[in-house]
């Protein structure tokens, strides 16, 4: 035994690793999806626009030399992912929902088609503070090593929420979302303030993908995403459309995921697949206990179409 | 002080008048409007009183820029102007209050207030606009707090809110649409009374809607009349008599009559009894608490109570949508579960509000949603397998004729029909065959009177045939003029009861309040 072994502290210390590891792309793309569902829209074509991300700044951090314009050119596909789903559903008689998984599947099939070239070669990686430093154990100053995304995410829940409530876009945003009658009595555009939102939204996801390529774990192949878009969805509704709620879900659901590899990693060899199921486990479990045959869901914008 | 306003032409509380010349609106061939002028001077409380469809709306659209006439003028303050949208209204100072709200639930009264003025800054500084906010609200009657989601305000705040909206958006002029219809008589009172001190002070010239003659005459100066789109009557309240109006408004239409009322015999049986029910109301945090409500063979009780305070809840009790907790619910001395045999069984029958989308399948054909209740008998009472098209459009056309249902057919779609005939089909659906049960829930809501009479008389009908009638109604009027008896319901509690005649509405009114 080393001096450096910790013992059964890993898993604890695994998990709050892989809260903050793994946690990062459900910040960004819950975050983007509240922006987008606030104002009444639902874009479940995120996970394609995360693939898409992943590959867009994967590539162009390959070819140009640096991570930052990597995830700088993601958010611009993104952002255009959200401007086309948004522009399609402002026509009457289209569904969001279906046009998201058009979307989807589109942004998986595209990614794939033009990331084919970039399998090979390797990208620079988006840089981490090292936090850790005045811990002597690797393990430690490992799971404290954290990217400086993670830290613009945080901001970003904290920055979302005050601007809800303190600057007109803000409160323009939950107006459209909650009553389209109401904004346009108020002389907005409902469609344009929600092809805003889900440009806005898809450019956020982007990141997601961005940080999935270009950190953790930081290459680029067809396998990137194991459907974060997709659940991201349901972090919003279980995080009631709350930017700070989103935030710590995002952990929540980062460090159950990190359950399984923990277990695994300090020896428990029976049943530890199991574990990698305790994300969604959790997340159904949350979402019936926080249920109601009766009730309403709370914080709902009015003009979702899950709500309608 | 900042100028909270976005009205540029004339200064903050200051009443604007108008007048309309020969306003004509035409729709293709059909005329909703022809030839109105009507003159409302600065500071007056003008009430527009008409029937559904005589042209009222259309013509507040036109003052308001949502229509543009097809000719005429509109005058504001003595000049002649052109209003193309509800922004060049406001730009008058023309502002209009609807029936159904306009706020936005899920922000606070003061977000609502600032975000619906024109130059929001990008960041809100709330602690001036909080500031501004407590300074404007000092100088309106009203007192509403401003911190809660609209969602969570009684009816009656969220109308105030209204008012108070369009006054901080500096208006000089406002219309206001039924603004009593979702109140309590004792809110009615005190809102009108305070939007007529507004007026008397010379702030603000009131064009109101309204079907409540006491209202008008309580609160109003003048009345013009509409009726199919022309002005029949205008004049000083003092000079017009209520059945003058009242003539004037439905011309020579024969209202259907109520049937005497039978007297309800002392032997009657009980036909729903609840006992002891607790549920949980919508939200999940409040409870449902009816301790003892029965019906009896032949009488109505009507359930009074502002919108809100569990009615609906109780109606979802009724029709096994809502399981209660605990308690019970008796149909003919029987545990009653709402499902579809037992209703068959105890003839029970149900007309929820709004029944285009509580009741009908809304694109499904007048016909069809005529035979809900009886497409899977055959005529000899056995469980149908096959559906008999034919013996249900022969069904539906009798009901049709019966109950004078206006549709262009059996066969089209029934929300294709007006909000009247979508309540007299469903009534005809309902009243059909042996009742022994029926349970109504503001069935008139929003009617003109021809069809609200009628609707009433079948209700009268029913009950001297022996049905058990359970009302629930948000118009005291209606309650007095139908029910034996009257219960008060109030944060889901009924907390008071009383016989219908000789009922005092100042008593209902203020335990519908919440002061027992």
């Amino acid at each position: 035994m080393s001096e450096t072994d910790i013992g059964l502290w890993g898993v604890p210390l695994a998990i709050i690793a892989g809260a903050i590891r793994v946690s990062t792309p459900f910040i960004f793309v819950s975050l983007g999806e509240a922006i987008t569902e606030r104002s009444g829209r639902i874009n479940l074509g995120l996970e394609g626009t995360l693939v898409f991300g992943a590959m867009t700044a994967y590539a162009v951090a390959v070819l140009t030399g640096s991570p930052w314009l990597g995830v700088l050119a993601a958010m611009a596909a993104g952002s255009v992912f959200g401007l086309i789903h948004g522009f399609i559903c402002r026509f009457p008689r289209v569904n969001d929902i279906a046009i998201g998984i058009a979307m989807m599947q589109f942004g998986l099939g595209f990614a794939f088609f033009l990331g084919k070239p970039f399998i090979q070669p390797s990208a620079p990686k988006l840089p981490s503070i090292p936090l850790g430093n005045w811990s002597s154990y690797p393990q430690v100053q490992a799971a404290l090593n954290i990217n400086v995304l993670f830290f613009i995410g945080f901001l970003l829940a904290l920055f979302l929420a005050w601007a809800f409530r303190n600057t007109r876009p803000g409160l323009i945003l939950r107006v459209v979302g909650d009553s389209t009658d109401a904004a346009r009595a108020m002389g907005v555009n409902p469609d344009r303030v929600r092809l805003l939102a889900t440009a806005l939204g898809g450019a956020l996801a982007a990141v997601g993908g961005a940080y999935l390529s270009l950190y953790y774990p930081g290459s680029w192949n067809e396998g990137i995403s194991s459907g974060q878009g997709l659940m991201a969805v349901a972090l919003v509704i279980f995080a009631r459309w709350n930017p700070i709620n989103c935030f710590l879900a995002a952990l929540l659901f980062g460090g159950t995921g990190a359950l399984g590899p923990a277990l695994q990693s300090v020896g428990v060899t029976q049943g530890y697949y199991l574990f990698y199921a305790a994300p969604y486990v959790l997340t159904l479990a949350i979402l019936i206990a926080t249920s109601s045959p009766n009730r309403a869901l709370s914080g709902a914008p009015g003009e979702l179409s899950l709500t309608k | 002080m900042p100028v909270i306003r976005d009205t540029p032409v004339l200064p903050s509380g200051t009443a604007a008048g108008i007048e309309t010349i020969g306003m004509t609106m035409r729709f293709g061939s059909f005329t909703a409007l022809d030839d109105v002028s009507i003159r409302v001077p600065a500071g007056s409380f003008h009430a527009l009183l008409g029937e559904n469809g005589a042209g009222k709306s259309t013509l507040v659209k036109c003052i308001m820029g949502f229509y543009h006439a097809t000719s005429g003028a509109l005058v504001v303050d003595g000049r002649e102007v052109s209003v193309a949208s509800p922004r060049d209204a406001a730009t008058f100072g023309l502002g209009m209050v609807y029936q159904h709200f306009t706020l936005v639930p899920s922000l606070t009264g003061a977000e609502n207030l600032v975000i619906s003025r024109s130059d929001v800054p990008a960041v809100i500084n709330w602690g001036q606009e909080r500031k501004d906010l407590a300074r404007f609200m000092e100088r309106m009657p009203f007192r509403i707090p401003l911190d809660r989601p609209v969602r969570e305000l009684a009816a009656g705040e969220k109308q105030k809110l209204e008012i108070v909206k369009q006054l901080y958006l500096g208006r000089s002029f406002l219309i206001l649409d039924e603004p009593t219809s979702v109140l309590t008589p004792a809110e009615a009172d005190e809102m009108l009374g305070l939007v007529r001190g507004l007026t008397d002070s010379g702030g603000l010239t009131v064009l109101m809607i309204s079907h409540k003659f006491h209202e008008i005459t309580k609160f109003a100066d003048a009345v013009s009349i509409l009726r199919r789109g022309k002005l029949v009557g205008t004049g000083a309240i003092g000079d017009l008599s209520t059945a003058a109006m009242a003539a004037l408004m439905i011309g020579d239409v024969k209202l259907a009559e109520l049937d005497s009322r039978a007297p309800v015999g002392d032997t009657a049986e009980t036909v729903l009894r609840l006992s002891s029910i607790k549920a949980p109301d919508r939200s999940g945090l409040k409870t449902i608490e009816i301790d003892d409500l029965t019906v009896r063979a032949g009488e109505i009780v009507g359930i009074a109570g502002i919108s809100g305070n569990g009615q609906k809840e109780v109606t979802e009790i009724l029709a096994g949508q809502r399981p209660p907790v605990s308690g019970t619910i008796e149909v003919h001395g029987a545990a009653y579960g709402a499902t579809r045999a037992e209703t068959r069984k105890n003839n029970v029958r149900f007309i929820p509000e709004e029944p285009l989308q509580n009741a009908c399948a809304p694109r499904m054909t007048v016909s069809e949603n005529l035979s809900f209740r009886t497409f899977d008998l055959k005529p000899d009472g056995g469980q149908a397998i096959w559906l008999s098209k034919a013996g249900m459009k022969a069904r539906a056309t009798a009901l049709i004729a019966d109950f004078k249902v206006k549709t262009a057919s059996a066969s089209s779609p029934i929300a294709a029909l007006s909000g009247g005939n979508v309540q007299r089909a469903v009534l005809a659906r309902e009243l059909i065959g042996d009742v022994d049960l029926l349970i109504v829930s503001n069935p008139c809501f929003g009617l003109d009177f021809s069809a609200v009479a009628e609707i009433r008389a079948r209700i009268m009908k029913a009950r001297n045939a022996g049905t058990a009638v359970l009302l629930l109604s948000e118009d005291l009027d209606e309650l007095l003029e139908l029910s034996d008896r009257i219960l008060v319901i109030s944060e889901g509690r009924l907390v008071y009861e009383t016989a219908a005649r000789g009922a005092d509405i100042g008593i209902i009114g203020a335990h519908m309040a919440g002061h027992h």
